[in-house]
């Protein structure tokens, strides 16, 4: 039925995939910069926070993708003309990361920033009190207590994230949209292909709920239930 | 640098813009109207009437729009049935398929939206409502989705953005909408970074305006549920 081509569709999932979480890797590191940057004293910092999360959420990620794929690739070239390196040739996957990783980074400012505020201040000045660091305020106990608000958002995010991943297709990565389009264009059977890329999405949604569910029962052990 | 190529391709990306709206104008339409009566099914207490709408919102929402739409435009064409069909004449035509994809898309979305705010009504506004002998399709429209279309208009609004965003991914199949006319001249002159900077205006500025346009209907529509102020004196 699919003609042989279902070892290479299945080999882009894995391109899929590897792409989704390091693009969820690289956003995270956006997202945690931005958050701290928009709750920081500094006006430049939070004007510069601001800035990020409102651009990049009122532009499409296909246009944005294509802006700093194509135009980073320029601006790239440049530099090296004027140091006299090589020509490079960015590889899409490490485009399609950084750019993804950046796009999502905004919407995770806006998760990561809710998700820090909704850790009592009492907490923090406790923990100052007890005479923690700035840093180890943070990473005993901001940062396990946040996580519990912002599994919500985050699960989100990474849901829109892996369905985005289809759209680096078209800057030439070779996910499985890639891979579906050529195997449609060889045996005349796009539906079948796109059907069965279709599943495959639904799938990792199907997974990616459950794993969901899991983390917030982690997350929440300590916090009570209120029953009606 | 060049800003010249832009500004004689402007009324390019003006006939792309009006693509674009186009298409965002009809699916949000069509997504409207089907949105409302899926999300009462959606909520029912009949399984049989809310489980296919489940299903229906869970299919389209965990599968990217890009591939929904390659279905509907490349896929379809792969049965003969389908191009022996009274509705091959408009399914061979892009923007007929761009069109029920997106409609699809946004509907499913919407219907989330829609069933959530009708579940986050107040029991005690029902309660009242059947006090006052309104039952059924009438109780539906004096009393839930009044105050639920309402309720959602934040959500909503931000629907509608996002499918604003979104009608970018026609420029897959032919259609020539704003990234299309970027994508073309970013071809035809090696400028990617005024062809697409172009376009992240020209979506910017609709963005802003639509966010700005639902703020005016909220401030309009919500003034029930803000905060009472003081009355000064």
């Amino acid at each position: 039925m699919l003609h042989g081509y279902g070892p290479a569709i299945l080999g882009g999932l894995w391109v899929t995939l590897s792409a989704a979480g390091l693009s969820l890797a690289v956003a995270c590191l956006f997202g945690l910069a931005g958050a701290a940057a928009k709750l920081s004293g500094a006006r430049g910092l939070r004007w510069l926070a601001e800035a990020y999360t409102t651009v990049i959420r009122g532009l499409p990620d296909l246009v944005l993708m294509l802006l700093i794929f194509y135009g980073g690739q320029i601006a790239l070239n440049a530099l090296a003309q004027r140091q006299g390196w090589d020509y490079i040739d960015v590889p899409p996957f490490a485009a399609g990361v950084l750019t993804l990783g950046f796009i999502y980074g905004a919407y995770l400012t806006e998760t990561f920033r809710g998700a820090i505020l909704a850790v009592p201040a009492g907490q923090t000045e406790a923990a100052l009190a007890y005479g923690m660091r700035r840093w180890q305020v943070w990473r005993r106990i901001v940062l396990p207590q946040m996580v519990r608000h912002a599994i919500p958002g985050f699960a989100n995010n990474w849901l829109v994230m892996v369905k985005a991943t289809a759209l680096v297709s078209i800057i030439g990565l070779d996910d499985m949209v890639h891979r579906a389009n050529l195997a449609s264009a060889a045996t005349r059977e796009p539906f079948t292909f796109f059907m069965l890329i279709a599943v495959i999405y639904l799938s990792i949604t199907t997974l990616s709920l459950a794993a969901l569910a899991w983390l917030e029962r982690r997350y929440s052990l300590g916090v009570r239930k209120v029953s009606f | 640098m060049d800003w010249p190529v832009i500004s004689q391709n402007l009324p390019a990306f003006g006939q792309g813009l009006v693509m674009c709206l186009k298409l965002l104008v009809i699916s949000l339409a069509t997504g409207f109207v089907l949105s409302v009566p899926l999300a009462i099914a959606r909520i029912s207490a009949h399984r049989a009437l809310a489980w296919p709408v489940w299903a229906f919102t869970y299919v389209v929402r965990g599968t990217p729009l890009l591939v929904q739409v390659f279905i509907v435009y490349y896929g379809l064409a792969q049965f003969q049935a389908v191009r022996e069909s009274i509705a091959w004449p408009l399914l061979r035509e892009a923007w007929f398929c761009a069109w029920l994809a997106f409609s699809i898309n946004t509907t499913a979305y919407t219907t989330e939206i829609f069933a959530g705010a009708l579940k986050a009504t107040p029991a005690g506004e029902v309660e009242a409502a059947r006090a006052y002998g309104l039952s059924g399709w009438t109780l539906y429209r004096r009393i839930l989705l009044p105050s639920a279309l309402r309720r959602a208009l934040p959500q909503y609004g931000n629907e509608v953005v996002g499918l604003m965003h979104a009608t970018s991914i026609a420029s897959t199949v032919t259609l020539v909408d704003v990234t299309r006319v970027a994508r073309d001249v970013y071809a035809n002159h090696l400028l990617p970074v005024e062809a697409f900077a172009t376009a992240a205006v020209i979506y910017f500025a609709l963005t802003f305006l639509m966010v700005g346009g639902f703020k005016v209907l909220e401030h309009r529509f919500l003034r029930h549920l803000k905060p009472q102020q003081a009355v000064q004196r």
